[in-house]
């Protein structure tokens, strides 16, 4: 009884240093397992499951981190796709290049939809960024250089910086894990900043932060593009990894498989969408050979945890009573 | 009486004032030709029955809703057409009847958050968390002048209704408003709550206007120094508070109500 009166007594910022110390444990495991991952496992899955797990978390700081359920984001990681492919293949750009040229083409166009969208609330905003998205994949259909059906193939993977061979599949597995982890600290810094601060605000009493002055039109704006900009950076390494582009990124079932990544691996939690991406990705890897239909599979994977873990994989984790030991909280 | 010491002067500036003021909502009309004028350095109360559109005021003179007809201005701009944001940076901050913090933000990251957008550290998506550190000093002030030091590091939702309360009139402050318009300020606080926000109101207004929407008539007799009385969306009675306690009208309108 006292143990629990004690722990439960610990104030916030006593409870926080619990966590971040617990956080550098967990980074420090993560970080070591990442690195030596290519040593037992198929690389190209490695690589894949990294460009999904960045694409969820992208989506994720506007889902988790402004409360906004956009359903267009397969424009922003196919769109950068097509892009960097175009870049890469046509232009001779370097790989590094080619993926810096699809983030700013995602940046631009998440600033053209998210201008649409942004005064929209809930169900309004989601349709408005699937009508959008649903245009952008007829354009990338009719347009040239996506070569319509046959998508954007054999692309070079080059030289990065013109010095490593990125065809290497050990090279490529690195440049991948430097990306996603560049993204992430992308993503840490900018939950966790003034901005972050008064996006954070912002989802907690809207009212409120306009009467402080606060534009809120613009800072979900730019959660937004901040957003599109990370997924299509994902979509750029994607291409890269794969050697091609096609319709199936920009596709809406592309948009609804990251809702599902990130939703299993719980909302507003930083590295939840990892562990949700890793599980839908996994999970397709291993049914795409059996005879039984994946689609069903996640399908049922996500009723299963709609309905069993709300908080997703790492959200009930912090709930839990282990969670909570470690430092962790869990605010919805 | 409270109004002796600033009126003696020369009459006070007017920073905010309201001609026409009307709103409907399809055929009802929740405020009707309200003329308003708040003073510099003076405390303004409006009161009412409920249901008087009081909040409804406040909504238009803050831009939360826009006036069917009317025109406001805020030391000299037409704000009329003006959004509800940019009306906050030209100083015009509101706080709201139902207590609006940010729950689940601590007491010092509720004020800091105020303190953010004056302190130009708003947009910075690259910094760090501890570049707001350097708003603490600040901050704290706040929060010791409300009364709210022990409190500090506590969630804003883990504060009774009338701490809660106080924390929105720090956010409130921590904007340095030219103009305050506080909604209901003391309702559902203890009495040793309505004496410190007393207090912080009477001085506060020494440099800047103030309106506010209060219930508690002892207050207002105490510190507003004009008061406006709505009934039915319309003016009903202005003036200081023995003036408008000794209006007929008022009386009965109060009826039954005045210890609501």
């Amino acid at each position: 009884m006292t143990e629990v009166l004690h722990t439960t007594s610990k104030l916030p910022a006593e409870r926080s240093a619990t966590a971040s110390r617990t956080y550098a444990a967990f980074l420090l495991v993560g970080l070591v397992l990442l690195i030596v991952a290519p040593l037992f496992f198929y690389p190209i899955f490695l690589m894949k499951l990294l460009c999904f797990a960045l694409f969820a978390c992208a989506f994720n700081l506007l889902l988790g981190y402004t409360g906004l359920l956009s359903f267009g984001h397969a424009t922003f990681f196919g769109g950068a796709a097509y892009f960097t492919a175009h870049a890469v293949k046509e232009w001779g750009l370097s790989p590094e290049l080619g993926v810096l040229l699809g983030v700013v083409g995602a940046a631009v166009l998440g600033l053209i939809m998210g201008f649409f969208a942004i005064r929209r609330q809930g169900i309004y905003f989601a349709m408005i960024t699937l009508a959008l998205s649903q245009m952008f994949f007829f354009f990338c259909l009719q347009a040239e250089f996506t070569q319509g059906e046959d998508g954007i193939q054999s692309v070079p993977r080059g030289y990065l910086f013109g010095l490593i061979d990125l065809s290497q599949s050990t090279n490529m597995y690195y440049f991948v894990l430097a990306v996603f982890l560049i993204g992430m600290v992308v993503i840490w810094r900018f939950i966790n900043s003034p901005f972050g601060m008064i996006l954070k605000s912002i989802r907690e009493n809207e009212q409120r932060a306009v009467s402080l002055g606060y534009s809120v039109a613009r800072y979900k704006l730019g959660a937004f593009v901040m957003s599109a900009a990370l997924a299509g950076l994902a979509g750029g390494v994607k291409s890269l990894v794969f050697q091609f582009a096609t319709l199936t990124d920009v596709a809406w079932q592309m948009s609804g498989e990251v809702i599902l990544m990130t939703l299993l691996g719980g909302i507003g939690t930083l590295i939840g969408p990892i562990f949700g991406a890793g599980l839908v990705v996994t999970l397709q890897n291993y049914l795409a050979t059996s005879q039984f239909p994946v689609t069903i599979v996640t399908g049922v994977v996500f009723m299963v945890c709609v309905l069993l873990f709300r908080r997703g994989l790492i959200g009930e984790f912090y709930a839990s009573r282990l969670g909570r030991k470690l430092g962790f909280e869990h605010r919805r | 009486m409270a109004v002796s010491a600033t009126s003696m002067q020369e009459e006070p500036r007017v920073v905010l004032s309201a001609r026409g003021l009307t709103k409907s909502f399809g055929a009802f009309a929740a405020v009707r030709q309200v003329d308003l004028d708040v003073h510099d350095a003076q405390v303004h109360a409006l009161i009412g029955p409920n249901g008087a559109g009081k909040t409804t005021v406040f909504n238009l003179l803050t831009k939360f809703l826009q006036p069917t007809a009317g025109s406001i201005m805020l030391m000299g701009t037409d704000i009329t057409k003006t959004p509800p944001d940019k009306v906050a940076r030209m100083g015009l901050v509101r706080s709201f009847q139902i207590s609006a913090v940010f729950p689940h933000l601590t007491v010092l990251d509720n004020v800091r958050v105020a303190l953010q957008r004056p302190g130009g550290l708003s947009t910075q998506f690259w910094l760090p968390m501890s570049s707001l550190d350097r708003l603490n000093a600040r901050a704290d002030e706040l929060i010791e002048q409300v009364g709210l030091k022990r409190e500090r590091n506590a969630l804003a939702a883990d504060l009774s209704y009338g701490r809660k309360r106080v924390l929105e009139i720090a956010t409130t402050l921590a904007l340095d408003p030219k103009v305050l318009l506080l909604d209901e300020p003391m309702a559902g606080m203890g009495q040793e709550d309505i004496g410190t926000v007393s207090g912080i109101i009477r001085e506060v207004a020494k440099t800047r206007a103030v309106l506010m929407v209060e219930h508690n008539l002892s207050v207002v007799s105490d510190i507003c120094h004009h008061v406006t009385v709505l009934q039915r969306g319309e003016i009903l009675a202005a003036g200081d508070y023995a003036t408008v306690a000794q209006d007929e009208r008022v009386r009965l309108a109060y009826m039954g109500t005045e210890d609501a």
